[in-house]
């Protein structure tokens, strides 16, 4: 308002102060972060950086995909199926009752042929289907603090309905530990060498050294009223029952394979390997495939065809979409920040 | 009364006949009978001793608009967030998680919970805090109070006010309570308070003290005074009061002229006593705030039906799932041997429907992540920031009042980015509401050669179309001639801010400097100049530093009017009880001339007479009686011989009004001493009656008087435009906003106004429908169909126009409105209304904006954003979905109702076309890929139940979950909603065009919201099933080991916080450093979480404990998987958007890539041009009348390419001026 005539003011009601010194103290700070004008990147895709950005895909994904393909092509791997052969056939519940029976032999001998010459350390695993180590239940149903303190030997409330057996806890507790994988495997060539499977570091260092205590014993171990799975020996501690640790390592899906142990001998190509096995484990009353997996790893690990084959689908996929962009550039090309193509342009009715 | 000003003490009571006089003491009225319920308060005046204990203790005077206090705050903030149903549904999982049946340990379900309520809470508890400093401040103000019984007054804080205190306020200080008023400076009792913020009105208003308390008016009076008053209970009624005060054994009446109210404010008396009655929240402001309505945004709402997708989304898969688990309960899980069936809990197969229901609980639990917990907190805490930005823009603020804008409530910030309709009041907002004194009309001729604003615009548009066209012409020439620039500023010409004078902006040598004298009709200019300087009731003060005076006017006209005279050489400088003196200075050079006449009476203004007279008697003894008035009442009082100027006068009125002034008649007449005496007689005895009749009688004896009169001129007075309403409006106009105009103003008034901001152009055709004045007296079902026929023919003409350019205005009256907008007659109305490019309603009533505004929401559906300064736009600033309040001169009635305040119309252009755009676009992606996020995580967990027998079996440890939206993939979403531009603020205001995204809702319709969740899916499946392929059987390292759940868990987990991250990236246009940082610190913080996390003690971290570390960071398959299914989650993502860029840009698109080559500077021409090109069909605006000259002259010279003639090109207003320039 008009500061230079004092003379004059009407002092109209609706204006108080029409004459008190500006009120600057409210007046916003300037900086460029509350203007929102800091300094920006304004990147946007223009068809040289589309095309360079499915290009660059391409580029790297191809050669991974292949290399992986390469790496998964070198592996060797046997996998024999032994549930149904290793029993005598008959129904289901045939199956279940020779399974359960404790005095039945279930011994059975398969003998594998190596199609490709196998490089030491070959990894020997044992594969189950149709098996929910995923179950809410059966996943609960374990006491970490058991199997690490000798001390917390009673800690088993969690371990639910395994927690103890004729008043008395059970060490390791729980529903995983109760069904322990029980089949075992001993492999020998075809001139009877013995292929001697060293089952140590099979299972993760730190489950060894820290879960697992070296001062905890098993005990009490399988008997309840149900027998499950495996015994255990009260003489080892639970850090060196690495069955048990590898077994305790739930898996994600109901399929699954978990390392036996590992044959550290190469072994020659048309070499037949005989297997004796005992057949222990119950898989038969719900219908679960029962596998002997014998493989050598790469880099990458096992036998993974997926994965080159997923980076080749992705790569050459960004190919062809780089490739398309670039046709439809070349057939149709619009000039970048053509005006024309403004909304006010294109319709005419809108001006 | 320190600034040295020196005021006469008078009788302010005798310049008042109507408001308020005195009865004589004689005739008290009786005391007022009243008992009962409502009428139970007793206040014992000067000891408030008494009414600090049973049963008289009322309320102290400390105020408290908190919604919280220190106690409540706990259970009363915590039922505000549960009332959410998102976060009830939360709460709900998390009492559940303390139960077997949840998938997660508690924590996990209570930490996220805890955390974003905790963080909603202290939101409330800051907002609280505010509003209880504000308290504070207020309750802090000094008053002076006596003490004791010592006649002594001492300053103590509002708070500590007590009812019965005896309080002085003085000058220009807010009354702290209600007040009963003893007495004031003034001898006789009265003082003028100004009650803006009660009600908005600016004028001042007279109150007077009973007359046994005038002798109260010392300090040391208040010794041994006491007294009782009995009174009606606090109620919010402004204008009644009922009460008996009891003082010596005497009982006596009050009503409402006796209470002073709180938070008005004294003036123009220099101190007042008075007593507290009511005090803190009995007093009647107090008891009248009311809350305004809560808004939600359309956004906001589409969100919640999005949110019920989403929930029906998880009762649908919950149902899935429980049904499997029932099944598999039922025929698979007795095969299960190493699962042995559970016959009291969850897992029995004989009651596997009741297993199958308590799972459907646990799967609502663990599908929650499908909800996104931290929406409502992530979305508040963006508003809240928004909202901070509004209020430190720079452009925002109004260096002249020194106020910001200011963001009242942030909850509707994308809504200012929706708008279709603007609904604008006009005093206050388009004008300033400041009179300058500008035309006369004197004995008919007509003087003032400054132009009015309204006039200026003209010119220059005038100029400016012209311009166009002769560029349009020159085109046509195959010349390339300059753009048309539309940011021309009309700026008054020769006139330097100097000298000017507030209040005066008359520039005619003909009148100034005494030239006056040489005017053939130098009498009658006398007198007009007399009549600006006597008949009025300001009061004079002296400014001893300039020895000038100020006048205390009661309304800007008045003040406008004495400067005006003063400036003529006619300065009004004393008034005392019966006289008002004037220094008439008739020649410059000499000395000027105190004249004093006799104050005989004052018939004062009232609305329903719209018109003030003083009697007065002059030095030579003549009576003379000064009449100013509205021209149609003036001119129907005249007598016969007093109409010589007439016919010239009303021309010249019609003048003034096309130019958008407010125009007075001024008449006289002279008075016989005999007559006088004998109506005076009468009229005293009228004065001094008693009962009701007494208004309507002394109403008719002012009629009676005020006839007969003599014409002698006439005053246009320039309510002006505020600064750059025009350009503002252009500006919205072409963004596509529909704007009417909704003023308490008179018709012409208000046509006048739409010409000055360009809503109305000569060639629009105006529809105007009214009610014509000889229609009153018929039954309202004529006028009705009358009415009726009006819109429906308007219709018509509006549907059989076939010029796509014509454009229709619709000009319509408060009267005719209340008819309109009966239900039968609104829908024709408003589709009429909604035909035409501009609506003006006038003369309409504060709840009749109420009512049209909910007339255009309701009916239109579309967004309406309301826009007014006063207590009138009140009710129309609640109803509209945005209401945003002038700050500034009024009073903040409106404010204070409002969602947004700016100190000025134009900064509504900003407002919306800048911060409402981004703000509309940062929600509605923000919201959007919130949804994408929750789902594509959300999801995976459900793909992997299928997998465990649907058990309820999470792949993913507690804590990731946890983690997930409170950490790992907020802050990048925040910053999104925050800091996110398309494009500039400059280009926003530059393409107007751009603001269009919004209203359509480009941004957020189904289409877009369904291909987000669609994203969202494709995602979940994308991270699951490669992931699950690649890890499920084989060994994942090369020394053998297979994948067990944490493993594959951690990465999954992995593989969806880099996909959300790189989506957000893709998402942004606008990368800060503040983005980039918080997009790699979300997936830093991951890999540090994972880190630390496994490096707890193994009973903490369980499976995790050393997962990163030891078994994923050393196997190349881990950043393998990673990097293949980030890029494959993105890459439909990608190639949409380079799809949709490539081949169907939108507009900001192409204006990125124009400013990204920098072609804006290489190519100015096409820059400029599409600039102007930017905006929306528009038939208002002055862009709009450039365009209609341009189609016009073309036109014409298609017609007839002979000659060019600029004359036939016809402003709106053609005056001198405007022509020639």
């Amino acid at each position: 308002m008009n500061a230079n005539a004092p003379s004059s003011s009407s002092g109209g009601a609706g204006s108080p102060d029409v004459n008190a010194p500006r009120r600057n103290s409210k007046r916003p700070k300037y900086s460029r972060f509350t203007q929102q004008e800091l300094p920006a990147c304004k990147p946007i895709l223009t068809p040289k950086w589309v095309i360079s950005a499915f290009m660059l895909v391409t580029v790297v994904f191809i050669p991974i995909g292949l290399v992986s393909l390469f790496a998964s092509r070198d592996v060797v791997e046997i996998v024999d199926r032994y549930d149904n052969a290793c029993i005598p056939p008959g129904t289901k519940s045939q199956k279940v009752q020779h399974i359960q029976d404790a005095r039945s032999n279930k011994t059975c001998v398969r003998s594998l042929t190596v199609t490709k010459r196998m490089k030491q350390p070959i990894y020997v695993y044992y594969q189950l289907d149709n098996y929910y180590q995923n179950h809410r239940r059966y996943v609960k149903s374990r006491s970490d603090q058991q199997l690490r303190n000798r001390g917390d030997e009673n800690d088993t409330s969690s371990c639910d309905p395994e927690n103890e057996a004729n008043g008395m806890s059970i060490v390791p507790c729980g529903l995983i530990a109760w069904s322990l994988f029980n089949d075992t495997f001993s492999f020998s060539t075809r001139n009877n060498s013995q292929l001697n499977v060293n089952k140590r570091e099979i299972s993760w260092k730190s489950d060894r050294d820290e879960k697992f205590g070296s001062d905890v014993f098993p005990k009490n171990f399988q008997n309840g009223s149900l027998i499950g799975g495996g015994r255990l020996n009260e003489s080892i501690p639970l850090s060196q029952q690495e069955d048990l640790i590898v077994w305790m390592r739930t898996a994600a899906l109901p399929t699954f394979r978990k390392l036996y142990g590992k044959i550290e001998v190469d072994i020659e190509e048309g070499e037949t390997i005989n297997v004796v096995l005992e057949n222990r484990y119950n898989t038969y009353s719900f219908s679960g495939k029962k596998k002997l997996v014998l493989s050598t790893t790469s880099w990458l690990g096992g036998k993974n065809n997926f994965i080159g084959i997923a980076y080749l689908s992705v790569g050459g996929l960004c190919f062809l979409l780089a490739s398309t962009f670039t046709i439809i550039y070349l057939v149709k090309p619009r000039h970048l920040g053509d005006p024309t193509y403004l909304s006010w342009n294109r319709n005419p009715g809108g001006h | 009364m320190a600034g040295g000003r020196i005021r006469a003490r008078l009788k302010r009571s005798s310049l008042y006949t109507f408001g308020c006089i005195r009865p004589p003491r004689e005739t008290i009225d009786e005391p007022h009978q009243f008992q009962g319920p409502g009428y139970s308060r007793h206040v014992c005046c000067n000891q408030p001793g008494i009414h600090r204990k049973k049963p008289l203790k009322y309320c102290t005077n400390y105020i408290s608009t908190t919604k919280y206090n220190v106690i409540t705050f706990l259970p009363k903030a915590l039922f505000e967030q549960f009332r959410r149903v998102a976060n009830l549904y939360f709460l709900l999982a998390a009492a559940l998680s303390l139960t077997p049946v949840s998938p997660f340990s508690p924590y996990s379900m209570i930490a996220p919970l805890v955390f974003v309520v905790g963080l909603s809470m202290a939101k409330e508890a800051v907002e609280n805090w505010h509003r209880f400093m504000q308290d504070m401040n207020v309750n802090m103000r000094k008053v002076l109070v006596h003490t004791g019984d010592a006649g002594v007054f001492v300053r103590k804080p509002w708070m500590k006010l007590e009812v019965g205190d005896v309080v002085k306020v003085e000058k220009d200080q807010f009354f702290p309570a209600d007040l009963l008023f003893l007495s004031s400076s003034y001898e006789d009792g009265i003082c003028y308070v100004e009650t803006m913020n009660l009600d908005g009105e600016t004028n001042l208003k007279v109150k007077r003290s009973l007359e046994v308390t005038l002798p109260l008016d010392d300090d040391a009076s208040f010794k041994d005074f006491k007294a009782t008053i009995k009174c009606e209970d606090p109620n919010p009624n402004l204008y009644t009061f009922v009460g008996n005060f009891e003082y010596d054994r005497q009982m006596y009446p009050l009503d409402p002229s006796q209470i002073l109210l709180r938070d008005s404010k004294l003036r123009n008396t220099g101190h007042v006593y008075g007593v507290v009655i009511f005090s803190g929240h009995d007093s009647k402001v107090m008891q009248n705030a009311t809350k305004s309505p809560s808004k939600r945004s359309t956004v906001e709402k589409q969100m919640d039906k999005l949110i019920y997708v989403l929930f029906t989304l998880l009762v649908l898969i919950s149902l899935i799932s429980s049904i499997g688990f029932a099944i598999k309960t039922r025929y698979q899980m007795p095969n299960w041997w190493y699962i042995p069936p559970d016959h009291q809990g969850l897992y029995n197969p004989h009651r596997a429907a009741l297993s199958g229901f308590s799972h459907l609980i646990t799967a609502l639990i663990l599908y929650g992540y499908l909800i996104p917990i931290s929406l409502y907190v992530s979305i508040e805490l963006v508003k809240v920031l928004q909202a901070l930005f509004i209020n430190q823009d720079i452009h925002m603020y109004d260096e002249e009042t020194g106020t910001p804008a200011q963001a009242r409530t942030s909850n509707l910030n994308e809504e200012l980015g929706m708008v279709d309709t603007i609904l604008s009041d006009k005093t206050g907002t388009l004008t300033c509401n400041q009179m300058d004194f500008l035309k006369c009309s004197i004995a008919g001729i007509p003087y003032g050669t400054r132009s009015s604003e309204v006039e200026l615009a003209a010119a220059s548009q005038m100029a400016m179309d012209l311009d166009g066209h002769n560029h349009e012409f020159s085109r046509t020439g195959a010349q390339s001639g300059p753009e048309i620039e539309l940011e021309v500023v009309p700026t008054p010409k020769g006139v330097s801010s100097q000298n000017r004078i507030k209040g005066f902006s008359f520039e005619d040598n003909r009148l100034m400097n005494g030239n006056w004298a040489r005017e053939p009709n130098k009498d009658i200019i006398l007198l007009f100049f007399r009549i600006l300087a006597l008949c009025h009731t300001a009061i004079p003060e002296l400014n001893e530093e300039t020895g000038t005076f100020n006048y205390e006017a009661e309304s800007p006209d008045e003040g406008a009017f004495l400067v005006a005279a003063r400036e003529f050489g006619f300065e009004y400088c004393k008034r005392t009880q019966s006289s008002i003196s004037v220094r008439e200075r008739h020649i410059p050079s000499h000395e000027p001339i105190e004249r004093e006449y006799k104050l005989l009476n004052i018939l004062d203004f009232t609305s329903k007479r719209k018109r003030m007279s003083v009697i007065v008697q002059d030095d030579t003894g003549q009576i003379l009686l000064l009449c100013k008035g509205a021209d149609s009442i003036i001119f129907e009082r005249l007598s016969k011989n007093g109409r010589q100027f007439e016919d010239a006068t009303k021309k010249h009125l019609n003048e003034y009004a096309e130019a958008g002034l407010r125009t007075l008649a001024f008449a006289y007449r002279k008075l016989e001493t005999s007559e006088y005496s004998s109506w005076n007689d009468e009229f005293m005895k009228a004065k001094t009656s008693i009962g009701g009749d007494r208004d309507s009688m002394l109403e008719h004896l002012s009629d009676i008087m005020e006839k007969d009169l003599v014409l002698v001129g006439a005053t246009a007075v320039e309510d002006k435009l505020q600064q750059g309403v025009p350009q503002c409006i252009d500006k919205l106009a072409q963004a596509g906003l529909k704007i009417w105009v909704l003023t308490g103003d008179k018709i012409e008034t208000a046509i006048n106004i739409g010409f000055a901001c360009s809503l109305l152009r000569q060639g629009m055709k105006q529809i105007c429908i009214t009610t014509n004045g000889d229609m009153v007296t018929h039954a309202s079902e004529v006028i009705k169909e009358n009415i009726l026929m009006q819109i429906t023919n308007a219709s018509q003409m509006v549907n059989l126009e076939k010029d796509p350019h014509a454009a229709f205005a619709l000009i319509i009256d408060g009267k005719t409105l209340t008819y309109a907008l009966e239900d039968d007659m609104k829908h024709l109305f408003l589709n009429l209304a909604i035909d035409c490019a501009s609506v003006i309603c006038c003369r309409v009533s504060p709840k009749q904006k109420a009512l049209v505004t909910r007339l255009v929401k309701e009916g239109t559906g579309k967004t309406t954003l309301a826009i007014g300064d006063g207590a009138n736009d009140v009710g129309m600033i609640q109803e509209a979905d945005i209401g945003v309040g002038i700050s500034g001169v009024e009073g903040m009635q409106a404010v204070m109702a409002s969602d947004f305040a700016i100190a000025q119309f134009r900064f509504l252009e900003r407002l919306l076309v800048v911060h409402g755009h981004w703000c509309y676009k940062r929600i509605a992606q923000m919201i959007c890929y919130f949804f994408y996020k929750n789902i594509a995580f959300g999801l995976t967990l459900f793909y992997f139940e299928a997998f465990t027998g649907f058990s309820g079996q999470s792949v993913y440890d507690d804590w990731y979950m946890l983690l997930f939206n409170v950490v790992l993939t907020s802050l990048p979403v925040i910053a999104l909603g925050v800091f996110e531009q398309d494009v500039s603020s400059e280009i926003c205001l530059q393409f107007p065009a751009l603001y269009q995204q919004g209203p359509r809702n480009l941004f957020f319709d189904w289409y877009r919201i369904f291909g987000w969740m669609g994203n969202g899916l494709y995602c979940s499946l994308i991270v699951f099933f490669l992931n699950i392929i690649i890890f499920y059987d084989q060994a994942f390292r090369s020394n053998g080991q297979t994948a067990d759940m944490a493993v594959v868990g951690t990465v999954m987990f992995t593989c969806v916080i880099y996909s959300v991250n790189c989506q957000i990236a893709l998402t942004m246009s606008h990368f800060t450093w503040i983005q980039h940082f918080l997009i790699g610190f979300s997936i830093v913080t991951w890999y540090i979480f994972l880190i630390l996390y496994g490096m707890l003690s193994p009973g903490l971290s369980g499976n995790v404990y050393q997962i990163f570390l030891e078994a994923l960071s050393p196997a190349p398959i881990y950043w393998l998987s990673i990097l293949l299914v980030a890029v494959a989650c993105n890459l439909p993502y990608l190639a949409h958007i380079s799809f949709q860029r490539s081949f169907n840009p939108m507009d900001h698109h192409v204006i990125q890539e124009i400013k990204y080559y920098k072609k804006d500077v290489e190519d100015r021409h096409m820059w400029r041009r599409e600039k102007s090109k930017a905006r929306q069909e528009t038939k208002i605006g002055f862009s709009a009348r450039v365009d209609a000259k341009i189609r016009h002259l073309k036109f014409k010279l298609q017609k007839k390419t002979s000659v060019f003639s600029p004359r036939a090109v016809s402003a709106p207003t053609t005056t001198p001026t405007a022509t020639a320039s």
